[in-house]
């Protein structure tokens, strides 16, 4: 019975540290609406990519026909929206101003301050992320489907995990932080794999079969494509790819955890 | 005009010692150039096939377009990124002050004072991508081909400057603006690829709303010979006109500026 009132009092606890990280950080988002509204507008690149396949002769010669694109890239363009991660930035500069020591004094992992903000300018976005869709759905009126409701969650679901996922890999990459102080020039070198791997720029059924069994043995394409495909309403194997981002996830989760443990006991509290 | 380039050759010669100090990060611009290379050109075969291709461009063409892109990315990552950068933590911590009381005009201090040597590469690489374009297609380049390309260049990248240094300059009324810098830059990105790739709608976008077509193709074309004259006289047109603007731009916004913390 007390084992069973701790279990609910820590749940409690947890939702409630949740809820408090969640609200203080939707406002300061808020704050920064304008802001936003531009990263969300700098987010275009499936939008574009989907003019230059629209065009061209090759997707018909994949047979991939002009309404499988166009639902692809306009999905591809929402999961990319609600998957964008800066931890990276972020991280490194709390860690050259000194702001993570207090961080470090408070009795919670400054992991979940990150990811709560990053899920706070999810929700402030989504307003903007609708604008758009709406003109691009006026420009093409053809191209409006809205998945049934079991779907639509199942589509959600899986961009949260993507996003977590997405998430988990760029907060492992920022510990490199604690062992140099130019730690977010490799973020860069992060973002090309993604570009190119993930189905962003391609669907990956045009890549060559050798580069396709390549970028499935990244963690990219279950970041985009997965949840695109799935929010288009493709034929996909859900379970599978379910099962292999949560691998991934569990896979980060250990080693984010590690080099967080070794990375703190080089910390020098720089700034403070 | 001496003392103006004498003036640019110590800032940067000042500024190539300061990043002298950071050499690691060679390896990672390298690391970054040649991914994204890879990328992008993987990315363009894949518009290849036996009986396709983008926008009627033959590969070797197209090759010259992303080669001008490549060089763009360099001056870039040399120029704009480092200086106009700045401004916007000039307007934030009110240090624009100093800047305007120098005796040089401020414009020229604000947009030249840093310079990156990262971007180098790129610019090398941008060339090599072209040459391949031209030995592929068997150009005949005569003198006449290459001042024509070289004027399309410069355009372009005076256009390129004017776009970054117009949503920097915004930073006087908006102070936080540097991701207008990213909103533009990802749009870019739309310059790897022939203008003539694009969906009617798109292509308009980019020639008279954002000139992305005087960026990377127009260049193109006029080293292919196959540009008209009325997209040279337009590009030149254009480019002066967007510099006159930043001018006339950067003396407006200052009237506004109220700095902060003086």
């Amino acid at each position: 019975m007390s084992r069973i009132n701790l279990m609910s009092k820590n749940i409690k606890r947890f939702l409630r540290i949740s809820f408090a990280l969640f609200s203080s950080q939707y406002s300061l988002m808020i704050e920064y609406r304008a802001e936003i509204a531009l990263w969300a507008i700098s987010g275009m690149l499936p939008l574009i990519m989907l003019g230059i396949w629209r065009e061209s002769g090759i997707s018909l010669a994949l047979s991939l026909n002009k309404d499988w694109l166009t639902r692809y890239f306009i999905s591809a363009f929402i999961v990319r929206q609600f998957t964008a991660v800066w931890v990276m930035v972020s991280f490194e500069e709390d860690n050259l101003e000194g702001r993570l020591s207090p961080y470090l004094l408070q009795p919670i992992m400054p992991f979940w301050r990150y990811f709560f903000s990053h899920i706070a300018e999810q929700f402030s976005r989504i307003p903007i992320v609708l604008i758009m869709l709406l003109l691009v759905f006026i420009s093409m009126p053809g191209a409006f489907w809205f998945p049934d409701f079991g779907h639509l969650m199942i589509s959600i679901f899986a961009i949260f995990s993507a996003f977590c996922v997405r998430f988990l890999l760029h907060w492992l990459f920022s510990m490199i932080c604690f062992w140099t102080d130019r730690a977010s020039a490799l973020e860069r070198l992060l973002l090309i794999p993604y570009l190119f791997l993930s189905g962003l720029v391609a669907p990956l059924e045009a890549f060559p079969d050798s580069i396709k069994t390549f970028a499935l043995f990244t963690p990219f394409p279950y970041i985009l494509s997965f949840p695109s495909r799935l929010l288009a309403g493709q034929e996909i194997n859900i379970i599978k790819n379910f099962l292999i981002l949560f691998l991934w996830g569990l896979v980060l989760i250990l080693l984010g955890h590690y080099f967080w443990k070794l990375g703190l006991k080089r910390y020098s509290g720089m700034g403070a | 005009m001496n003392k103006i380039i004498k003036t640019i050759y110590s800032f940067w010669s000042t500024s190539i010692a300061i990043e002298m100090e950071y050499r690691f990060n060679i390896i990672i611009e390298i690391l970054s150039l040649s991914g994204n290379l890879i990328g992008s050109l993987f990315t363009l075969s894949l518009f290849y096939g036996p009986n396709t291709n983008l926008g009627g461009w033959s590969w070797p063409s197209s090759l010259v377009v992303l080669g001008i892109y490549t060089i763009l990315d360099g001056f870039t990552i040399s120029i704009l990124q480092p200086n106009l950068s700045r401004i916007v933590r000039h307007v934030q911590n009110g240090t624009l002050d100093f800047v305007l009381l120098k005796p040089i005009y401020s414009q020229l201090w604000v947009s030249l004072r840093l310079f990156s040597p990262w971007g180098i590469p790129s610019v090398f690489v941008g060339m090599i991508l072209i040459l391949f374009g031209i030995y592929y297609n068997n150009l005949i380049i005569n003198f006449q081909t290459i001042i024509c390309f070289l004027t399309m260049l410069f355009s372009s990248l005076l256009i390129l400057y004017s776009l970054w240094f117009l949503i920097a300059s915004t930073s006087i009324w908006f102070v936080k603006v540097w991701n207008a810098n990213e909103v533009l830059r990802s749009t870019l990105v739309a310059g790897r690829y022939p203008i003539y790739s694009y969906p009617s709608l798109l292509r308009r976008l980019f020639t008279f709303i954002l000139p992305i077509a005087f960026l990377t193709t127009v260049p193109a074309e006029a080293l292919l010979n196959i540009s008209s004259p009325s997209w040279i006289t337009a590009s030149v047109f254009v480019s002066f006109s967007f510099l006159n603007i930043t001018i006339w731009f950067w003396r407006y916004a200052l009237r506004f500026y109220t700095s902060a913390s003086s």
